[in-house]
């Protein structure tokens, strides 16, 4: 039974503000045979009711575990409930699940779940971040957006964006929506609920960035956050909402790693709350494959050593999703950070 | 151990994963390593300067942060360098404040 547990269990993280169809949407991807080896956590019981035989609840009387830094904030319901389950599944008490798809609250932030997976000692040795997957619904969507931050910030941090309710909305309610996802989180795939074409194994599979992503989802990433720089023609950025804005660096030299991670720590531990996203390919000199990047807010996950480059050409790309920052301080500070490259002058 | 956070385990910061010798080698050349380590907290140094501190490795596995007055602490990675640099010297390190880009730049030349 042990051999169809995987060495690290992708865990997907389901968010969406209240009412947008997360439960709706997790019941259909439930139905689906394919993934039936699912296993699933949820913070409530909502209207929607869900009959799976790998669901479980997040019990919210366990004292949260403030941690000193940001990064290393760990839910400890959270991490109790996954720890019970990695438990059972080892001793056999439930069935092998090879995934694990979390369902927050409505106006949760993911952002400490995920810091959760990455900081736990014993979770981070098990499950790994398969991706953020944000329902919007088209009728509210635009307006929550401008009435909540907290929803906002859960269509940054998506990975793939799933519009619901579009049988309910008018199509300029639809499309304006579509236009203003697009404006706070390029880089993501949106994809639309009441399609019947909506491939709901596709929705819970890797993301670019995983470990185990390969070079082809890589390119899919780059084909959708290659519009992140463009201007359209009367001269408007289509990718700022807002203070919420996507832009993209690209390099043509090689960035030295040991001065970028010393410029990003720094950076994030004074504006990690307003970097979104920073997610990148990178060209670290010496000849060697390139090293892609993915950080949401304060927590980088580890890189992922790529086989080879996505594109014929070798530069670095880096998109931000900032939230109040300036394109100019950040690519002023990236190109001062790099000149410590070389080595610093002798002293007279 | 992660010295802010007292959780056990905390070592492999994403910083030490780059497909370069000496990063995210663990037990196989420790020479690489050690080079990479020095090579940190030479370039940390060129900013630590400017808010009169210094860095120097502890052990190979840490880094001992420390004040012109004296005040130390250790922290484990990168990460955890600029928070207890803004604590031991009650200043804001900022990358991208144009004052210390400008210093940073003067210091270089």
């Amino acid at each position: 039974m042990t051999e169809a547990i995987p060495q690290f269990t992708p865990v997907t993280l389901l968010t969406g503000f209240l009412g947008s169809g997360k439960t709706t949407l997790l019941q259909r991807l439930l139905a689906d045979p394919s993934l039936a080896d699912t296993a699933v956590l949820i913070n409530e019981f909502g209207e929607v009711g869900l009959d799976h035989h790998l669901l479980q609840r997040i019990d919210d009387n366990t004292v949260l575990l403030q941690s000193g830094c940001v990064c290393c904030t760990i839910r400890g319901e959270l991490s109790d409930a996954m720890r019970d389950l990695h438990s059972r599944r080892s001793r056999g008490d439930i069935p092998p699940f090879r995934r694990l798809a979390i369902e927050t609250t409505g106006l949760a932030d993911p952002f400490p779940v995920l810091t959760t997976l990455h900081a736990d000692p014993v979770l981070k040795h098990h499950f790994r971040v398969a991706g953020v997957i944000t329902t919007v619904d088209a009728v509210n969507g635009s307006a929550q957006m401008l009435r909540y931050a907290e929803s906002v910030k859960q269509a940054a941090v998506a990975d793939r964006l799933v519009i619901t309710k579009t049988d309910l909305a008018d199509p300029e309610q639809t499309w304006k929506l579509l236009s203003t996802l697009k404006q706070i989180n390029p880089a993501a795939r949106i994809l639309y609920a009441a399609s019947p074409n909506l491939d709901t194994a596709a929705l819970l599979a890797d993301t670019p960035f995983d470990a185990g992503a390969h070079g082809d989802m890589v390119r899919e990433w780059f084909h959708e956050a290659g519009h992140a720089h463009h201007h359209d023609h009367a001269g408007h950025d289509p990718n700022r909402h807002g203070n919420i804005h996507a832009f993209a660096l690209t390099f043509d030299r090689p960035l030295d790693w040991t001065v970028f991670g010393i410029w990003l720590t720094m950076l994030l531990n004074r504006h990690g709350e307003q970097v979104l996203r920073v997610k990148g390919i990178l060209d670290v000199g010496g000849g060697s494959p390139p090293v892609a990047i993915h950080g949401v807010q304060h927590l980088v996950h580890p890189p992922v050593h790529m086989q080879d480059w996505p594109e014929a050409a070798r530069a670095s790309r880096i998109v931000f999703i900032v939230n109040g920052l300036q394109r100019a301080d950040i690519e002023a500070s990236l190109a001062g950070f790099m000149a410590l490259a070389s080595p610093a002058p002798a002293a007279a | 151990m992660c010295a802010l956070c007292g959780v056990l385990g905390g070592s492999d910061h994403w910083t030490d994963v780059a497909a370069r010798p000496g990063v995210f080698t663990r037990n196989t050349d420790p020479l690489e390593r050690r080079r990479e380590r020095a090579r940190r907290v030479s370039v940390a140094n060129r900013i630590l300067t400017q808010f009169g501190m210094r860095l120097s490795d502890w052990q190979g596995t840490s880094f001992q942060l420390s004040t012109l007055t004296g005040k130390t602490e250790l922290v484990e990675n990168l990460s955890h360098i600029w928070a207890s640099a803004e604590k031991l010297s009650g200043r804001v390190c900022d990358p991208l404040d144009p004052a210390l880009l400008r210093r940073l730049e003067a210091a270089r030349d």
